[in-house]
């Protein structure tokens, strides 16, 4: 039929051009990077056996530092005064266990600038944390203590706390790198917002450490998830220095689930209509299947006799 | 044959209509007022340090809210009302933390100008048409159909929720008090 | 003088006929507007860029309702208010982005149908004129648009394409400055083509598609074979009941009745890319938010864009613009270019079968390189194209000259 015939070459040339412009075009202009499925297999394996007992007395020495929640050790300074001496403020250590890779976390606390490949920024300045295990033992010590403090169920978003929260805001969730935005409103007076200001106040200084430490502010991470692939995030967060050489970001040492919480709540910020785009899809395009079904029936009736 | 046209092209019509149905259900909900709008609908006011019969404006969804602390020696003079003796025994006033106080939305229920107080009378008057409020908030004077409207509330210790029910709210909407 | 039957019932038929001649409106807008019977489904392209034109303009009014025109509130007030907050603003973003880009495909299928088939001589010049217009228009009005989100892909293209009035050597900063409203782009320039966007363009684009509609009436569509009919013998024919030996059907149920089908057909395509395939029409780098102190490692304008691009890319400054206004406005000059008294599909015109399908070819691989990077062996073919497409205009006039009239045509 001749239509039909007609229909294929416009399709033909539709998908030459789709396929030049789209597939075709960025595999040239993206780097393909392999995903190594967070294996991190750089690293030696550990093959010590930890104790947590044990490593609960070395993390005694993490505590001047960070805050364990987790076994109700407070954070010794506040998340400014923190940045201003660390140049970010170090992580609560609670979800260290539940996050992140066993082994990485063990080489971690050996030899914190190289596994986290961030040894290029470090050449002449110290890196904030000192190694804290001397070898295999009290590395895996200290991995058994965490794992054993960290909860079971951890939720997307306070993966995204722990593992990027200190460095990316995420504002359009209200997330700023020094803690959720305070809820408050303007005197009606003044129209000022006093409460706000002084928040600002203090995440501007938070910032400015950032900036110092990092070299630049990280980007907000509200829409992220629209605006770089999935391959290449996960590519990115599993190592970084494969899609961005140079870059301050450090190699967080996050494991699969680790990972896919954080994914979880960059789609659930950045992407908040899949689910709503997921249901009301079908409906819409099974609606104009009956439509060109009964529109058909239309055409037929009219041409019938015709030709 | 045209029969058959006639009732294609009329299913089609009728099935187009349903899209369109469709179509305006999407721009209905666009219209909604937007989940950050109700997320911010509430607004908590301290009440620890007012003084008597001075007005206090605060804001609640974008209308003005009127609080006044009522006066422990008010006498029934103070507070005229055609039905009652003492607007400062009505039903309407809330009690925050031991003390009663009047708490409504500033705006005139005859076509919404904010009424003005005068303390010395005791009583509210609208500028744009003349309707007045006593210092329950009931109508003294018309236009205004019906009494200033006091909004869903909470009372917290001394300070108090706007924007949030409670048993107190829901009784006094059973009575019919609220607007 | 008008007669006005003062017995007749308000708003009946005799009463509405009296004032506003329904009957013949109907007449002359459906039930007798003459189309011919001998088309394939790219006759029914008009009907569909005019219902994604309707998709856009809908979609569009419920996104104005949200968007914030300001430089530092436009992309929160797309991406935050209405992708996220608006109840199915999501579904009003992913309609008008999709159709946006879709439009242009079609627009194009539209052209190149055209040109197939000769539809824009011996009386359709109008016709192809302004079309022509309508495509321009379209563009700027794709452009302006592309501005609003104000993400790092509508600066960057505002940046550049503002910077093409400096018009090379002759460097009009001053008229840059002026387009701009400022020395880059910033809250003048958002403001004006948001203007331009919502209210002076979709403007332009109504009049010129009534213009459109109007150019065809006396002219009449083309048809397959383009053939010269005779519309009111053969409409006397089907008025006569002669159905199938008439060779022209009524707009209004006939023709409109395949169109809806077409349509139809459409829809199922276009909503599967609004729901699951949309990334195409809504490139990534453009959920960065505007940074005018970095450009993103690769820009490129819209894929309908990229052909045109190109043309100006391989060449240095001045010779580039040149070419790329050469490219701009060259298909205005279609109907007088071809110098061949044949309308007839272009597969049985001779050499100009030829230009016809090096031209579409031409133009597919000018898109494609447009878009990746101009290195290497792209350069290399992109310039080769850009080449090929000059010299095919150049050459029209001459290859359609020497076409041998074909029997039965003047």
């Amino acid at each position: 039929m001749k239509e039909l015939k007609i229909l294929a070459v416009v399709v033909f040339f539709t998908l030459v051009t789709y396929w030049g412009v789209e597939p075709y075009a960025h595999s040239v202009m993206h780097k393909h990077v392999e995903f190594k499925n967070f294996k991190y297999e750089d690293l030696k394996p550990i093959t010590a056996k930890g104790d947590p007992a044990k490593g609960q007395a070395l993390a005694a020495a993490c505590a001047g530092c960070h805050s364990i929640k987790a076994a109700k050790m407070p954070a010794p300074m506040d998340p400014v005064t923190a940045s201003a001496t660390y140049g970010v403020n170090p992580p609560d250590l609670s979800l260290a266990g539940k996050l992140l890779d066993e082994k990485y976390l063990a080489h971690f606390l050996k030899d914190p600038t190289h596994t986290a490949l961030v040894a290029h920024k470090f050449k002449n300045r110290p890196y904030p944390m000192p190694p804290m295990a001397t070898d295999d033992q009290s590395a895996a010590d200290l991995v058994a203590y965490f794992k054993s403090i960290a909860p079971k169920e951890v939720t997307p978003k306070e993966a995204y706390e722990f593992a990027c929260g200190r460095c990316h805001e995420m504002r359009y969730a209200k997330w700023t790198q020094i803690g959720e935005e305070p809820k408050t409103k303007p005197n009606i007076q003044t129209k000022m917002d006093e409460e706000k200001l002084k928040f600002q106040e203090k995440l501007a200084q938070y910032k400015d450490h950032l900036v110092k430490y990092m070299g630049k502010l990280p980007p907000d991470l509200s829409i992220i998830v629209r605006a770089r692939s999935e391959d290449f995030l996960k590519t990115f967060v599993e190592d970084p220095q494969s899609q961005l050489p140079g870059t301050a970001m450090p190699r967080v040492g996050l494991n699969k689930e680790g990972y896919e919480l954080v994914f979880k709540r960059l789609e659930e910020v950045g992407d908040p209509s899949k689910p709503k785009r997921e249901a009301v899809g079908p409906w819409v395009i099974g609606y104009f299947i009956i439509f060109t079904f009964l529109a058909y029936l239309w055409y037929k009736s009219n041409w019938k006799g015709l030709k | 044959m045209s029969d058959r046209r006639d009732f294609f092209g009329k299913a089609l019509g009728a099935f187009a209509g349903l899209g369109a149905l469709g179509a305006l259900y999407a721009a209905k909900r666009t219209w909604d007022p937007l989940p950050s709008v109700k997320a911010a609908g509430f607004t908590t006011i301290d009440l620890s340090q007012a003084k008597e019969n001075v007005l206090y404006t605060e804001m609640w969804r974008g209308k003005p809210i009127f609080v006044i602390k009522v006066p422990k020696d008010a006498v029934p003079s103070d507070a005229p009302n055609g039905r009652k003796e003492n607007a400062y025994d009505d039903k309407r006033l809330i009690t925050v933390g031991g003390d009663k106080f009047f708490i409504a939305i500033g705006l005139c229920t005859h076509l919404g100008c904010i009424p003005a107080y005068y303390s010395d009378q005791h009583k509210f008057i609208c500028a744009c048409h003349g309707g007045q409020f006593n210092a329950a908030g009931e109508v003294l004077k018309a236009p205004p159909p019906s009494p200033l409207v006091i909004p869903p509330f909470k009372v917290e210790g001394k300070k108090v929720v706007l924007g949030e029910s409670s048993p107190e709210y829901e009784k006094m909407k059973k009575a019919g008090l609220v607007a | 003088m008008a007669h006005f039957d003062p017995n007749a019932r308000p708003f009946s038929h005799q009463w509405l006929n009296e004032r506003l001649a329904i009957d013949t409106l109907k007449r002359v807008l459906s039930t007798e507007y003459w189309i011919p019977k001998n088309i394939n489904f790219l006759w029914a392209m008009g009907m569909v860029l005019a219902a994604t034109f309707g998709v856009l303009l809908i979609s569009g009014i419920f996104l104005l309702m949200y968007y914030i025109p300001d430089t530092k509130l436009a992309f929160d007030s797309v991406n935050h208010t209405i992708m996220g907050e608006v109840g199915y603003g999501w579904l009003w973003r992913h309609m008008h982005g999709v159709a946006a880009s879709v439009v242009f495909l079609i627009i194009y299928i539209h052209m190149f149908t055209g040109i197939y088939y000769g539809s824009y001589k011996r009386g359709r010049e109008l016709i192809w004129l302004s079309g022509m217009l309508l495509f321009v228009t379209f563009s700027a009005e794709a452009f302006s648009g592309y501005m609003l989100p104000w993400g790092q892909m509508s600066y960057w293209a505002g940046m550049v394409i503002t910077n093409l009035f400096s018009l090379g050597s002759l460097d009009f900063q001053g008229l840059v400055e002026w387009i701009r409203g400022d020395y880059v782009p910033g809250q003048a320039f958002l403001g004006r083509f948001f203007m331009l966007h919502v209210v002076l363009l979709p403007l332009v684009i109504m009049a010129l598609i009534v213009l459109h509609f109007g150019t065809l009436r006396i002219p009449h569509v083309n048809n397959q074979d383009g053939e010269e009919i005779d519309f009111e013998a053969e409409a006397a024919k089907w008025k006569a009941g002669k159905r199938k030996e008439s060779k022209v059907i009524p707009f209004n149920p006939v023709f409109m009745s395949k169109d809806v089908f077409v349509l139809g057909i459409y829809f199922i395509f276009y909503f599967y890319l609004v729901f699951y395939h949309f990334e195409f029409a809504m490139d990534p780098v453009n959920f960065d938010p505007a940074d005018p102190l970095k450009t993103p490692p690769h820009i490129y304008p819209e894929w309908y864009f990229l052909w045109s691009y190109e043309i100006l890319r391989p060449f240095p400054k001045d010779p580039g613009l040149i070419a790329f206004g050469f490219a701009q406005v060259i298909f205005f000059f279609l109907p007088f270019l071809d110098r061949s008294p044949n309308v007839a599909p272009a597969n049985r015109r001779g050499i100009f079968k030829y230009w016809f399908w090096i031209l579409l070819v031409d133009m597919i691989v000018l898109t494609v390189m447009g878009k990746v990077p101009p290195i290497g062996i792209y350069t290399t073919i992109g310039t080769v194209a850009a080449w090929v497409f000059i010299l095919l205009w150049v050459a029209l006039p001459f290859i359609t000259k020497m076409e041998k009239p074909i029997r039965g045509q003047k």
